[in-house]
């Protein structure tokens, strides 16, 4: 379990402006990963629980030790909290070969069992041929897994791993995604994970925290968010959704049913089925979010009932979908096997499933 | 001509301990400078640096009423060893250190400074003391600058004139070291002796840039004592 309250000022300095960092993070969840664009606070969140920074108030526990408590004026040392963190830069020792690396961690255990753990560790992490070399003169993966072995070797209460996904290509990173699930499986230490990639918070995450500018905007599960992104930030941050502003025009309570009309880009509007909104009025102005691939477009002349017609702007191919770009910045993704077809049609119907339509809180 | 090598010897000699004495003290400096920031640190680093810019005059001034037969630092030595520091070669190495220590310093800082934060700060997550981090790593992924550091503040301390002669005088035999002999030959009108001595002096001080240069692979900025790699 973690439960971490950091709140921390920087000051404007010559080449950052004023930041406020203030998050309460509370999980036990094996793996919470912490998702946002670059210069959220992310990274700021991990080196305040390892103890390289110094909140101004707050309140840090792993487990059932207290790391950080300003009212208590309790301030571990990153020697006392024993936080595994994995550098983006993997921070491998370049002067010491791999296995002195290990060994450097290897201190606090037992003389006698040292050299032990860190043949199994070489071995249980595929190393073992390339121990005696240096860093630089490992792979890319290799250097990744050494430096998540030298972490665990020194018997941490919680593994931080800073965008380990950064940098490594596909094949990589779904071996980096197998070993980091081996990795929960033997040693069962909660793990807190940075990244600004949605999938990798698919792949490994089954606590996902999303943050934006120094706060937490939301939390719950990876599905969860991208389903219902609590605010108009979160949807941004996450990309897969299309904004759209609409005004009530018909409420319809005994069919929960209500009437939007919508007014994506400078169109002149279009009128959808939206499910019922209590507590709003007649002629109230929202906006909503629906998912990209929610939205089901299909080439004009099959139009089912109830659809917009629109004019395709631009696509943009993907490995297994096509992003359609309409004429009013609405965006559709569809398979791509769908989209073959009718590659070369200008004129679509679009449809937006009311389940699939999500208010956003002003 | 017979010429008199005890003042390259009393140089070298008195190079070789002040730049001992400089670098343990120095290193201890350099990191607490670089790693540790505590209140004040600017007027330390400003206080350091500033025998760099102050007349030699200056500092050997300070180092009388410091150290001289009257002050307490002085009768102390005196208390100790039997003897004064003042006009003897132990005052020539005092002179020197102080002539070469902040340019040890302030290289070896900006050496350690190079030095990646996230190697120490994994070091110490993984539980190494301050202590271990600080030989295991810092020192030795700095230790090219620090070496190449260490030579250039030998090189300097042979070449201190202005704090010597004020503390600890020009007694041939016994304190003129080589910089003080140069001047006394050309104050006697010596000048064969005065021109094999700036030879000499200028070739040794020759070798130990190149070896320092050849060692870092660093360029160093003298105004600064900032290392660039």
């Amino acid at each position: 379990m973690i439960d971490a309250r950091i709140r921390k000022r920087f000051p404007p300095s010559k080449d950052s402006s004023a930041f406020e960092l203030d998050i309460h993070l509370k999980t036990s969840s094996p793996v919470t990963v912490l998702f946002g664009p670059s210069g959220s606070g992310k990274t700021l969140t991990l080196d305040a629980v390892a103890g390289f920074i110094t909140p101004d108030e707050g309140r840090i526990v792993a487990g059932d030790t207290l790391l950080f408590d300003v009212a208590a004026r309790i301030s571990l040392s990153p020697q006392q909290r024993r936080c595994g963190y994995v550098f983006q830069n993997y921070a491998l020792f370049p002067h010491m070969t791999l296995r002195e690396n290990l060994a450097f961690a290897a201190d606090r255990l037992p003389r006698a069992e040292r050299r032990g753990r860190i043949a199994e560790m070489l071995h249980q992490f595929h190393l073992g041929e390339v121990s005696g070399r240096k860093p630089h003169e490992l792979s890319g993966g290799q250097k990744q897994r050494a430096s998540i072995a030298r972490a665990l070797l020194a018997d941490p209460r919680v593994l931080l791993l800073d965008e380990p996904a950064r940098g490594l290509d596909p094949a990589l990173r779904s071996e980096l995604y197998a070993l980091l699930n081996q990795v929960l499986a033997d040693f069962r230490l909660p793990v807190i994970l940075v990244t600004h990639d949605l999938e990798e918070c698919f792949e490994l995450g089954d606590h996902m925290v999303v943050i934006d500018n120094g706060h937490i905007v939301q939390s719950g599960q990876p599905a969860e968010i991208l389903d219902a992104p609590a605010n108009p930030a979160v949807a941004r941050l996450l990309d897969r959704h299309n904004m759209v502003q609409a005004e009530i025009v018909a409420l319809d309570p005994s069919r929960q049913l209500s009437r939007l009309r919508c007014y994506p880009g400078s169109d002149d509007g279009f009128e959808i089925l939206a499910p019922y909104l209590p507590g709003h009025l007649l002629g109230a102005r929202v906006t909503f979010a629906i998912r990209t691939d929610r939205l089901l477009a299909s080439p004009s002349d099959q139009a089912p009932q109830g659809s917009v017609r629109l004019e395709l702007a631009q696509v943009s191919l993907r490995p297994q979908t096509a992003r359609l770009i309409f004429a009013n910045g609405l965006t559709a993704e569809m398979p791509l096997r769908a989209f073959e077809p009718h590659r070369h049609n200008k004129n679509w119907s679009v449809r937006f499933p009311p389940e699939a339509i999500r208010l956003m809180r002003p | 001509m017979a010429i008199d090598w005890f003042p390259l010897w009393l140089s070298l000699r008195v190079a070789a301990l002040s730049t001992a004495v400089a670098f343990c003290l120095g290193l201890w400096l350099a990191w607490l400078l670089a790693r540790r920031p505590f209140r004040g640190r600017d007027v330390v680093s400003a206080a350091v640096t500033l025998p760099l810019v102050l007349p030699p005059t200056v500092l050997g001034y300070y180092l009388l009423v410091l150290l001289g037969r009257n002050s307490p630092l002085g009768q102390f030595y005196e208390w100790v060893f039997g003897q004064p520091l003042v006009f003897t070669w132990q005052a020539a190495v005092v002179a020197a250190l102080l002539h070469s220590a902040p340019l040890l310093i302030q290289s070896t800082r900006a050496a350690l400074e190079t030095v990646d934060a996230s190697f120490e700060r994994a070091a110490r997550t993984l539980g190494a003391s301050e202590w271990k981090v600080f030989w295991h790593v810092s020192l030795p992924l700095a230790w090219k600058p620090i070496l190449a550091a260490t030579a250039l503040a030998f090189a300097r301390s042979l070449g201190d004139f202005g704090i010597t002669i004020m503390l600890a005088g020009n007694i041939p035999g016994r304190t003129q070291t080589l910089s003080v002999a140069i001047y006394d030959a050309v104050e006697a009108g010596n000048g064969s002796l005065a021109r094999t001595l700036v030879l000499v002096i200028s070739a040794v001080a020759l070798v130990i840039l190149w070896l320092a240069n050849r060692l870092a692979r660093t360029t160093f900025s003298f105004t600064t004592g900032q290392a660039k790699r």
